[in-house]
This record gives structure tokens, C-alpha cells and sequence, in this order.
């Protein structure tokens, strides 16, 4: 049963409820109690994200210092229901504008209270795009303080965008400049063991698209991936231009992909949403070029000594520069004192996460940074449990560069009248989880 | 950007309600919203405004919008407890229903089925009909999951006012999201229902895969999980499914493809190519490996899944294995889960890289997480023999750390690899023994005394090891007093000097005396009465060889995990239990108990139902050590009566102990024998003479106006059985299980009873009726066993088979003559009318009236069987005499000799 949720409950840290909506009569609404009881003030919580206390299950995430929890009685679908939630809270987030929070909650209680009667029936998610409902639900908190003024007056044909084919996209919009942005943003994501060799390696990517386009547009996006050169050159009966090409491990669309015409074509066409939108996301294990090298050297000198030697080394092209690098180098808790030699950036401890954290502003391609920092540990009879050595933890971000070698070949914009586009493209790498174990 | 509704909820003044009040009544429009807005603020932080009811649904009647909907909000929330107000509001919710905006006209019908006041649904009705088929798709896609409301308030009413057939038009609406929602109603009214009300024929099939490109993403899951349940015809058909769901895994939404994910594999259950097998298994991997880039909870959820997935095709994921490795950063649910799958798909080909990972793990914070991966090592020695040495090398080096929990983990796991690998390792031994002194868990300690007494011959000090451990005996757990005292059997009967028999007597006197324990004090009994009978035969008992043991500790039985997959994206897949054992509201119960009450009969069922807990690698080697005892346990029982039977009467250092124990064992043997719950013992189809040990009573019958098979296994033979299945042959009345056969392994000397639901018209055999019903039933341990049963008619005899008299008469009538056979049936007898007349009742044949002639009493009785074939039947008997004449009139005269058959059990 694709049943996501018979109730929805809106939790501050402290498990006061801040809205609650009842969907179902198959929940008492005395169970957010039972939540309160046997996992809010327990150990159990964080342990796992999906619960049973007596005949009911309970599903909860975290965001901000708010706990959103689904109670259901029934075998409901768990996976709809997170998703539920995520993509709830991104709906609030847009009517707020930013961030979503326990205060956020307490100001927009109203506008929440009919969001959330109006994305969800029964239990059954409805549509969610901010883009279509911002057509009619239209709190006077969000837009303005006329509140006298009766706000019914009906979208001619909001309904029929809420429930049509191209449900997250607003009839008769005009534009006087038509642009596109895209942005193609990575994330690699990197597990290194101490001697240097790659346990895990993937590259995360998505594009996301501005669209400021008039009419109902169809467009067309192409890539340099492999499985849609060669199909294209097959529709085409021409023989496939030479150049990199990429394997895309996955890909998954906004909804506003037509899934079926990739499947038998392997061409992204849609009619984007309006606005800021991910249009996609893929996934690539293979030829992932590593924009930086770490050598990690930890030595433990004694009890209370400790060498710490990083040698980090940017692989992109020398033309190219990585901004807001900052390596993490985990320290035991009991560190005393340090002392640090950089090449470039600047390095310091940080008590509060137990790390040396070595920032370094811009760092150009093919040139390598060292730090060799001392540090002085407190002598303490009690620990007797070795130092677990966590791993090291890489944060940085490389524009015009991509750890896939993904590029845009083309996106074509069609529409009825024929105006004429502009296109914008970003490509930018950062850092996922780049962990080097040390 | 943001509001400040916040405003609302500081108003705790003291006389905030009658201050409300005032407000409400207010003439001024934005001071009557912001008191309504207070009071749901007030609503919301659980004060009661109840109070406010008259004065907030005077509100509802306004122009605005956004006070509609307070309002609104207000009346769902206080409609039930003031059922009698409520009404004030329906001709509001009537006029709004027809408003010619149609934000407002669905608002009114989302509302009214949400108040769940039966004054209400009765109006509710109309407005529903005609928004069902409304001319804007909104409003008609609201009305659609309408009727789902009101089909849980009040079915009947749904049937009678024909909203399900309009549901059922709505199938075919030219709106994508009003055919989503409409799915999703009607596979929810089918969920509730025992009657067939949706069902999938590959036409609305096609419709729907059709319709799936044009949904919105919930849409696209509404009806990918309502189709899963269809059955395609054949390879074909499940190909062609296949090929057009198949794009569903590129979408953004992880429920969409998990639901596709769900779909496939059912298909592929039918596809035999192996090619096209194949390939689906490459497709799916990559989508499957995409969900753990979700937020950590949807990577939870598609965890469990993927922990299904594996189990069944472990193909799929095979080469992908490093996407598990966890994130120094992952939450620990997401880490526990990853482990398992890491041990599922590690193969001799990834295991060194895995076996680095694990070492990794095992030096980490989370205490849990360490052992989890400690344990990991040790499955894997289980499970890849030729990874075995590499797993104890570092399991090895694991304990020279010295982290107690380590050590202890480790040892547990030692444990199991000796049973796996007898006679392999043992060389480590002296090493696990540096680490005695450290152990202070029960199951870490239970598994070292297991050690030691296993291999005492090798280890030099094994007594004084042993010994050590005996000074807190009576302060120890259980489980480490059943190993101590083994253990101590074990080193004596190895080594049979003065200091291991100073120790049994010490262990035995400690175990038969001091103790409350009935499995210790009955263990050592046992034992001692062996050593003292004939401490050969001890040795034949106590040192016996030992089954090996494999790594089954996380996989599931073949059918649980079947549907399970079923399940796939549901809390059931995460739970890794069936549907019926944690949800109340289950399909097969026909008398749903109050409402009120079931809340407690849950948790009641919850604590009994034994739960397919999978987790646990605590549940594994408590497992391994529970089996491997009382694998060995029957085997003292069976062999006891050889030495009492032997004339020679026992040199005796206990003997009355003795003679007890004989009387003891003779008086066991009554009470083990399974207790029937109620009524006569069930035929005995299938003896344990050919079942070699493995005996089966069975018979249907009818409860609560359904089919069962009520069977009970008798486990007779020297080992465990488990894994049962059942099927039926093709018969009469097409018979088929309804469900798996829900047997829990079977103990040697156990028993096991259960209620099989059947289901009728599954399989049918051609030819003219008979009551053969041909069953076969099988367990992972024994070959297929078949044996036959005989149908009695009288099961299929439902509950309105009343007639009336007149209606009985006209029946009779309007059959021909022709339609009458006869039949004496010699041995029956009728002893009293008044009894007779309440047993047929009992079984669904109701009395309609009885005349007197000659002598004999003349019942008319009637019945209606399979398929809703009425029997008219005529009993001519003298009261007290055997042999009734058997006269029938029915439709369907070759169920006739069913019937007499049936009359003559009735009646004997």
C-alpha cells in the first residue's frame, strides 16, 4: 500500500509538537507521547530511523532543531514517506525563503498547516512543486500584508497545472531575455587507505539549470557520454566524432525528464520547471581524475609525542585553481600543544573537533603544499584504549573542472515562437566525503 | 520572507477562552482570522478549544479563503467528540461542494471525508457523486481518495451508492493524476476487502503503464506498487512488463525506483531467458547503488531492501561491493547495515580487500559497530573456507590489541570457526587463553569453558583453566553454567585423573542442589547418571562428533523472502517480517475487533508472534550453541532407556537419584505430547512409519466462515526440520493455500500445529467430482512426502445458507424431479432431533422444519455449498434407530454423492 503516512508530526528538540496533522484514523493522537517516551528521552534515538513502539511504526528524521515524525499504523510505504518529508521540507524552505527551523515553524504555522492539506490526502502524497502551488496558496505572511483582501480569487488554471501532465510548469510566461544556466557541480568522493592506494572512488554530479524562458519550451540537453554519442551516431548513420568520451555509471531525472524517450533514445529532452531546478544527477566510478593527492605521515613518538607530516598535491591543469581548500588532520583529544610549518595557508588546532585544520585559500594546479606540525600530548595513565587514528578529511573546490571529464555539448531550446537563447554553463568539482586514512 | 504567526501563541492570559469567543464573534473580518489563527495555535499546542466549536464553525461561512480553511483544519480536528454541532456545518460543506470555484469545491469534499461523524458521510454522499465526476481533474482526483475515506468509515454505504464502479471509470480518466489517485484508493479498498474489487486484467494494465509516463512521481508509486501484484501470463507478457517499467529506475525519486525495482523482480520470476535475466540484474545495479547517495534514512530504507535483494539474486550487486565499504561519517544504522551486506557479498575473489575494511571497522568508536564488524570476520571464516586462515590471522591480531571488547568478540567467533573447521586451528588456542582473565561477558566466557573443554586433551592445564572459572559458579549466567558443567563432563571424561573428578563433583553437586535452573539441573543429572551407568557410553554421547555448522545466521526461508520482496519499499522490507506480524488491521481477520481494543490485542500479538528477527549476530552463535546442544541433547534421552532396560541393576553412588530420574523420564513423556487446543484429534494422514520420524494429522475445516487446513507435524525423527512447505493437488474445488505454510523449525520430538487459510476455484481438476485431495508436503531436510486427504463437503457450507420456509418450498418446486436422488445411509443415526438440528447448525445446515409420518420424523434442511449451489435436503429417520434415509434436491446433482458422504460424517 503506498500509504506514506497517517499523521506528521513537527517536534522541537525538547519534543514539544509545533503542528501535527492527522491524516488517518488508524493513529491515536496521543502516539507522539509514545515517541517522546521510547525514543526522544532515550539512547535510542539516532540508532535507528524507523521504529516500532506497539502497533504503530515510527518514521523520523532530523533537520535543523526540528524533528519530523511519520506515524503509521499499516504496512506503508517507507521510502515515499522519507522522501515525503525531504521534499516537504525543500516546499517549505522555498515558501520561507531559506532556512527551516523551529522558528521558521512557529511563523509560518498556517501556511504549514494548509500546505500540508494540500500535499498530502489520506495519507497519499499529491503534488509537491513549490512552483504550482505558489499559484494558489498564497499566504499573505509570504507575499504580502493585504490580508483584508479576499485571496481566493482563483488562478484561472491552477487546477489544471496541479493535476496536468506538466505539473511543475506555469502556463504563459513571458520573459524578455530568454536565458539558461547550467551548472554542472561534483562531488568526488574519495576513501584512500594509509599507503595510498583508492578503496573507494566515485564522482556524484548534478546539473542544475536556471531557466528564465517564455512559453511552454521543449529542450534537449546532450552530453559527452558514451551510451548517447553512440546512439546518436547510430540515429544519425555517421561515424562517432573522436574526443573524450565518459562512461556514466547511473543517471537518474527531475521528474520533468521524459523517462521513456531516454530509455529508447538516450536524449534528455524535457519542459524544465520555471526557475532553479536539479534537472539531474549520475553517478561515475570509472576514469574519476583526483584533483588533489594527500600523503599523510602520523608518527607516534612515544606517549606523548606526536609528528604530523601532510604533503597534499593538486593534479588538475596549471591553469586552473582550487579555492577554499581546508585539510583535517584528526588529533587524540588530549592534545596539549602544537606548533605547525606550512608552505602556504595557515594552520591551527581546533579543540572543538580534535583536528589540525590547515586552510589554504587558493591553491593552483600541479604544485604541492606541505605542513609538518608537532604535537604535544597530555600524559594520562586512564586511556588505556589506543588512539583510533579517524581519517583525514579533505574539503576544497575546483571551478571550471570536472572530476569525470563531463562536458555540455549542446542544449537545444525549441519553442512555438522561435526567440532565440542565451546559454550559460558552469562546471565546478568539490570535495564529498574525501577521507584519507592515516 | 517569513511570517510571524508566532504572534498567535502568546496569548495565555487567564481568560483566554471567553476572550476568544469575543473575538470570534467579532464583526470585523481580519480580527475574526486572527482569532481563529490563536486558536489553532492554541489547538496545536494541545489546549482545548473544543469549547469554541459554535463560534468557530459560524466562521465558515465567508468568502475567504484561507479562513475557510482554518476553519476547516478546526472541524476535522474537534467534528468527533461534538458529533451533535458538527451537523451545523454540512450545509455549509453541501453549498461549498458545488461552489463554482474548484479549489473550493475539492476543499469541501477533502474535508468532509476526513470528519469521521456518521451524520456527516451520510451527507457527504451527493456532494461525492457528483465531484467524482466533476469537470476539473482537481477536484475529481480529490474525490477519487474520497471514496478510500469513506470506505474505511462505512464500506456498505460505498457499495450501495455504486462510487466504486464511478472509481473504477475514473481508471480510464484522461487526467494522469486523477488515474493515480483512483489506483490508489481502489488498491487500498482491495487491501480491506475479501472480496475481489480491483482487479488487474492486462488491459487496465496497459492502461496504467501508459498512464506512468505522464504522472507525477507519487503517481508513478501509487501505481507501480498496486500493479505489482499482478501475475503475468507468461515470459512474454512479463517482458514486455518489464521493458516499459524498466525507465522508472532513472527516476530522481528513490520510492519510484524502489517500487520499479519491486515490479521487475516480480516479473523476472517468470522470465526464463537467462539472457534477458541477465541483463535486468546489470540495469538494476547501478539505480540500486544511486540510493545510497540519498538522504541516510532513505539509505536505510534502501539498506533492508537491498539486504532482500542480494539474498535472492545475489548476482545483482556481486561486483559492487566497495559502494558499501562505510563512511567514516555515516550514521551508525547506515554502518550496521552495510556491514551485513558486506558479508553477504564477500567471495573469495574481494575477500582480502573486505577483510582489510572490517580490521578497519573493528578499530573505530562505536562499540557496537566493532563488534558487528568483529563478528563480520568470523561469518566470513564460516562462510569462504579458503578465506579461513586469513580471517583468523586477523582476528588474531585483533585480540594482541588487548581492547577487551575486542577480545571477547573475537573469541565468540573463534568459537564458531573451530565447529565449522574442527581440528584446524587449534593451534591459536594457546593464545585465546592469555585473554582468560579479561572476559567478563557471559557469551564470550561461555564460548572460551566451550574451548577448553572441547580441546582439554590438548591444552596442559586445562584443569587448572577450568578450575578458575568454578570458583564463581554459582554467581555465573546460565548459559555459562551449562558450557562449565559440559566442560567439566568433557575434561574428565578426557582426562580421567584425580583432580577433573574432584571438579565434577564439585560441578554436579553445584548443578543438582544449589540450582533453580531446570535445564542446568536436568543436564546434569543426565550426565551424571551416564558416568555412572557406563562412562563409555558417556564418551559415545558427550564427545560425539558434531554437525557442522554453516553462516545461515541472516538468511531468510525461501518463501518469507519471496514475499518479503513483495513487499519491497514498504515498512515490511525493513522490518524484514511479514505484513501480518506487526500490522493490526490484517486482511484475513473477518470479526475485526472493536476498535478500541485493538490497540492491546497488538502488542499482545507483537510479543507472541515469534518475530523473523534477523539482525542479531547475537541471535547467530546463541543459536549455533543452542543448536549444537540440543543436537546433542536427544541424543542422552534416547539412549537412556538401553541402560535401564539391561537387567543388571545400576552400581548405584546415588541410586533412589536414580530411580527418580527413571520415574521422571517415564512421567515426561505424557506431557510432552503436543495439547491439543480443541476438538477431537485430527486424523492421522501421514504415520511417522513413512514419514521416516516426520508424522502429519490433518483436516479442513471451516472458522469464521473460511476454508482451513488444520494440520499438526509431529517431529519424531533425531533431527531438527525445518523449511516446510505445502502444496495441493489439482481437486474438485480447486483448493489451494492461501498463504505459506507458517511451520517454525521443528525440534526432534516437537510438534507444531497451525490453521492453513485455503483459498477455493485455484486449482481445478476436470472431471467428475470427488472428494481426493492430494497433498504434498516438504522440509529442507526430508524428501517431498505425499499423502491424500478426503474432502468433506460440509467446509464449504457458508453461513447464509439459511432458507426460509416459503423460499425453500419455491426452490424445491422450481426444480425438476429429476434433480432428487436418495440415499440410505445405514450407519447413521439421529439420537435426539433438537441435538441433531444444533449440530447441523454448527456446521452451516440449517433446519427449515421437520414433519412427522409414520413413525419417522422428516427434517427439510438446507445448505448452500461451493460456488453458491443451494442443497435442499430431506432426513427421514425413526429417532434412535441407525439408518436415515438421505433425500437431496440441488441444481448440481453430481455433487450429491459429496453430500451424502458428508450427511453420513454429520451424523455418526
Amino acid at each position: 500500500m503506498p500509504v506514506a503516512a497517517s499523521a506528521i508530526y513537527f517536534l522541537n528538540l525538547r519534543g514539544d509538537v509545533l503542528i501535527n496533522r492527522l491524516y488517518r484514523d488508524d493513529v491515536g493522537g496521543n502516539m507522539v507521547d509514545a515517541f517522546r517516551m521510547h525514543i526522544m528521552q532515550t539512547k535510542e534515538l539516532g540508532i535507528c530511523p524507523v521504529r516500532q513502539i506497539g502497533g504503530c511504526s515510527f518514521f523520523y528524521m532530523r533537520i535543523s532543531n526540528v524533528y519530523i515524525v511519520i506515524v503509521v499504523s499499516s504496512n506503508a510505504n517507507v521510502a515515499c514517506a522519507f522522501k515525503f518529508v525531504v521534499e516537504a521540507v525543500a516546499l517549505f524552505k522555498s515558501y520561507f525563503g531559506g532556512a527551516f527551523d523551529e522558528d521558521a515553524i512557529r511563523n509560518n504555522f498556517v501556511l504549514i498547516y494548509e500546505l500540508l492539506d494540500e500535499i498530502m490526502d489520506f495519507g497519499y502524497p499529491q503534488n509537491l512543486s513549490p512552483e504550482i502551488l505558489k499559484l494558489y496558496i498564497t499566504q499573505e505572511g509570504v507575499r504580502s500584508p493585504f490580508s483584508s483582501k479576499p485571496s481566493d480569487k482563483p488562478v484561472p488554471n491552477a487546477t489544471l497545472q496541479v493535476t496536468g501532465a506538466v505539473g511543475w510548469r506555469r502556463e504563459g510566461l513571458v520573459y524578455k531575455k530568454n536565458e539558461v544556466f547550467l551548472d554542472i557541480v561534483e562531488s568526488v568522493n574519495l576513501l584512500m587507505s594509509s599507503k595510498g592506494s583508492v578503496l573507494r572512488c566515485d564522482v556524484t554530479g548534478k546539473i542544475l539549470m536556471k531557466c528564465f524562458l517564455s512559453g511552454m519550451p521543449d529542450l534537449k540537453l546532450g552530453l559527452n557520454d558514451k551510451i548517447g554519442l553512440e546512439k546518436e551516431s547510430q540515429l544519425k548513420s555517421r561515424p562517432m566524432k573522436s574526443g573524450k568520451t565518459i562512461e556514466l555509471d547511473d543517471v537518474t531525472f527531475h521528474q520533468c525528464v521524459n523517462l521513456t524517450r531516454f530509455n529508447s533514445e538516450k536524449t534528455v529532452s524535457f519542459v524544465p520547471p520555471d526557475g532553479e531546478f536539479e534537472l539531474m544527477k549520475y553517478r561515475i566510478t570509472e576514469g574519476v581524475n583526483l584533483p588533489f593527492r594527500v600523503l599523510p605521515t602520523i608518527k607516534e613518538l612515544g606517549r606523548t609525542r606526536l609528528e604530523v607530516n601532510v604533503k597534499v598535491k593538486s593534479v588538475f591543469g596549471a591553469k586552473m585553481f582550487a579555492l577554499g581548500v581546508v585539510v583535517k588532520v584528526p588529533v587524540p583529544k588530549q592534545t596539549a600543544k602544537t606548533s605547525f610549518q606550512v608552505t602556504s595557508g595557515r594552520a591551527k588546532y581546533n579543540a572543538s573537533v580534535d583536528c589540525l585544520v590547515w586552510k589554504i585559500r587558493k591553491f593552483p594546479g600541479q604544485t604541492e603544499a606541505t605542513m609538518s606540525a608537532e604535537v604535544e600530548l597530555i600524559s594520562t595513565m586512564t586511556e588505556k584504549k589506543p588512539w583510533t587514528r579517524p581519517p583525514i578529511q579533505m574539503e576544497f573546490q575546483v571551478p571550471m573542472f570536472t572530476a569525470s571529464g563531463l562536458r555540455v555539448r549542446f542544449l537545444k531550446v525549441w519553442e512555438k515562437s522561435g526567440y532565440n537563447t542565451v546559454e550559460w554553463v558552469r562546471y565546478i568539482t568539490k570535495a564529498g566525503s574525501y577521507e584519507i586514512r592515516c | 520572507m517569513s511570517g510571524h504567526d508566532s504572534k498567535y501563541f502568546s496569548t495565555t492570559k487567564k481568560g483566554e477562552i471567553p476572550e476568544l469567543k469575543e473575538e470570534l464573534n467579532s464583526q470585523y473580518k481580519d480580527k475574526k482570522k486572527d482569532a481563529v489563527k490563536k486558536v489553532i495555535a492554541a489547538m496545536t499546542v494541545g489546549k482545548d478549544v473544543s469549547s469554541l466549536f459554535t463560534d468557530v464553525v459560524n466562521c465558515m461561512q465567508t468568502e475567504n479563503l484561507e479562513l475557510k480553511k482554518l476553519v476547516y483544519l478546526y472541524l476535522i480536528n474537534y467534528a468527533k467528540s461534538n458529533p451533535d454541532l458538527a451537523i451545523l456545518a454540512v450545509n455549509t460543506f453541501v453549498k461549498d461542494s458545488q461552489d463554482p470555484n474548484p479549489l473550493i469545491r475539492a476543499l469541501a469534499v477533502r474535508t468532509m471525508g476526513c470528519i469521521r461523524v456518521d451524520k456527516i458521510t451520510e451527507y457527504l454522499c451527493d456532494p461525492l457523486q457528483r465531484c467524482l465526476k466533476d469537470d476539473d481533474p482537481y477536484v475529481r482526483k480529490t474525490a477519487a481518495i474520497c471514496v478510500a475515506k469513506l470506505y474505511d468509515i462505512n464500506a456498505e454505504l460505498v457499495e450501495d451508492r455504486g462510487f466504486l464502479d464511478t472509481l473504477k471509470d475514473l481508471i480510464s480518466d484522461n487526467n494522469p493524476m486523477v488515474v493515480a489517485n483512483a489506483v490508489a484508493a481502489l488498491a487500498e479498498i482491495q487491501e480491506t476487502s475479501a472480496r475481489p474489487i480491483f482487479e488487474i486484467t492486462s488491459q487496465t494494465l496497459s492502461k496504467l503503464l501508459t498512464a506512468l509516463n505522464e504522472c507525477t512521481e507519487w503517481g508513478q508509486v501509487f501505481i507501480l506498487d498496486a500493479l505489482s501484484t499482478y501475475k503475468a501470463a507468461d515470459a512474454l507478457e512479463a517482458e514486455n512488463i518489464v521493458e516499459r517499467v524498466t525507465p522508472r529506475l532513472q527516476h530522481a525519486n528513490c520510492a519510484v525506483v524502489l517500487s520499479a525495482v519491486k515490479m521487475i523482480l516480480q516479473q523476472m520470476e517468470l522470465i526464463t531467458s537467462t539472457d534477458v535475466v541477465r541483463n535486468l540484474c546489470k540495469k538494476m545495479a547501478p539505480p540500486l547503488v544511486t540510493l545510497l547517495s540519498a538522504e541516510p534514512e532513505l539509505q536505510y530504507v534502501a539498506l533492508r531492501n537491498i539486504s532482500l535483494i542480494v539474498q535472492k539474486r545475489p548476482t545483482i550487486l556481486a561486483h559492487e561491493i566497495k559502494v558499501f565499504f562505510c563512511k567514516y561519517n555515516d550514521p551508525i544504522y547506515v554502518k550496521m547495515e552495510k556491514l551485513e551486506i558486506m558479508i553477504k557479498l564477500a567471495s573469495d575473489r574481494n575477500i582480502d580487500q573486505v577483510l582489510l575494511e572490517f580490521k578497519e571497522y573493528a578499530t573505530e568508536v562505536d562499540v557496537d559497530f566493532v563488534r558487528k564488524a568483529v563478528r563480520a570476520i568470523g561469518r566470513c571464516a564460516i562462510k569462504l573456507e579458503r578465506a579461513a586462515e586469513r580471517c583468523i590471522s586477523v582476528l588474531l591480531e585483533l585480540i594482541k590489541v588487548k581492547v577487551n571488547y575486542v577480545v571477547q568478540e573475537a573469541i565468540i567467533v573463534i568459537k564458531d570457526i573451530f565447529r565449522r573447521y574442527p581440528n584446524t586451528y587449534e593451534s591459536i588456542i594457546a593464545t585465546l587463553c592469555e585473554s582468560l582473565d579479561t572476559l567478563d561477558e557471559p557469551e564470550a566466557k561461555a564460548s572460551m569453558i566451550w574451548i577448553i573443554g572441547e580441546y582439554a586433551e590438548r591444552i596442559d592445564n586445562a584443569d587448572e583453566l577450568l578450575e578458575s572459572f568454578l570458583e564463581s559458579f554459582p554467581e555465573e549466567q546460565a548459559m555459562v553454567q551449562l558450557q562449565l558443567l559440559t566442560a567439566t563432563v568433557k575434561l574428565f571424561l578426557k582426562k580421567p585423573t584425580e583432580g577433573p573428578q574432584q571438579m565434577i563433583q564439585v560441578v554436579l553437586n553445584n548443578a543438582t542442589m544449589e540450582t533453580d535452573n531446570p535445564d542446568l539441573r536436568d543436564r546434569a543429572y543426565i550426565y551424571w547418571r551416564l558416568l555412572s551407568t557406563d562412562p563409555e557410553a558417556a564418551k559415545d554421547v558427550v564427545l560425539a562428533e558434531k554437525p557442522v555448522i554453516s553462516d545461515d545466521s541472516n538468511s531468510l526461508e525461501p518463501s518469507l523472502l519471496d514475499e518479503l520482496l513483495g513487499n519491497i519499499a514498504t515498512l515490511s522490507s525493513v522490518y524484514h517480517k511479514l505484513p501480518e506480524a506487526f500490522v493490526s488491521r490484517a486482511k484475513l481477520t473477518f470479526a475485526r475487533p472493536d476498535d478500541e481494543e485493538y490497540p492491546a490485542a497488538v502488542e499482545t500479538g507483537n510479543s507472541e508472534s515469534p518475530s523473523y528477527e534477523v539482525d542479531g549476530a547475537a541471535a547467530t552463535s546463541s543459536q549455533s550453541f543452542t543448536s549444537h546442544e540440543t543436537a546433542r541433547q536427544p541424543v542422552p534421552v534416547a539412549a537412556a532407556p538401553t541402560p535401564s532396560s539391561a537387567p543388571a541393576s545400576p552400581p548405584a553412588p546415588v541410586p533412589d537419584l536414580l530411580g527418580d530420574l527413571l520415574g521422571l523420564d517415564n512421567a515426561l513423556v505424557p506431557v510432552d505430547q503436543p495439547i491439543a487446543p480443541s476438538g477431537p484429534p485430527l486424523p492421522v494422514l501421514l504415520p511417522s512409519t513413512t514419514g521416516q520420524g516426520l508424522q502429519i494429522s490433518a483436516q479442513l475445516v471451516r472458522r469464521d466462515g473460511q476454508v482451513f487446513y488444520n494440520l499438526l507435524l509431529e517431529n519424531n525423527s533425531q533431527v531438527v526440520l525445518d523449511g516446510f512447505m505445502i502444496q495441493f493437488n489439482k481437486n474438485t474445488f480447486g483448493l489451494a493455500a492461501a498463504g505459506p505454510l507458517q511451520i517454525p523449525p521443528l525440534l526432534p520430538q516437537d510438534s507444531a500445529r497451525t490453521l492453513l487459510p485455503m483459498v477455493m476455484f485455484q486449482n481445478l481438476s476436470t472431471g467428475p467430482p470427488n472428494t481426493l485431495l492430494q497433498v504434498a508436503v516438504k522440509n529442507n531436510q526430508q524428501p517431498v512426502w505425499y499423502f491424500n486427504d478426503k474432502i468433506s463437503l460440509h467446509v464449504f457450507f457458508s453461513e447464509d445458507g439459511r432458507m426460509e420456509r416459503a423460499n425453500f418450498l419455491e426452490t424445491w418446486k422450481s426444480l425438476p424431479d429429476s434433480n432428487e436422488v436418495a440415499k440410505d445411509l445405514s450407519s447413521a443415526i439421529i439420537h435426539s432431533i433438537d441435538s441433531t438440528v444444533e449440530n447441523f447448525a454448527a456446521t452451516n445446515v440449517f433446519f427449515v422444519a421437520k414433519r412427522r409420518n409414520a413413525n419417522k420424523d422428516i427434517l427439510y434442511m438446507s445448505a448452500k455449498g461451493p460456488r453458491g449451489i443451494p442443497f435442499l435436503i430431506e432426513l427421514t429417520a425413526s429417532v434412535g434407530a441407525p439408518g436415515v434415509k438421505c433425500a437431496v434436491k440441488t441444481p448440481s446433482l453430481e455433487m450429491a454423492p459429496l453430500l451424502f458422504d458428508a450427511m453420513e460424517a454429520l451424523l455418526k
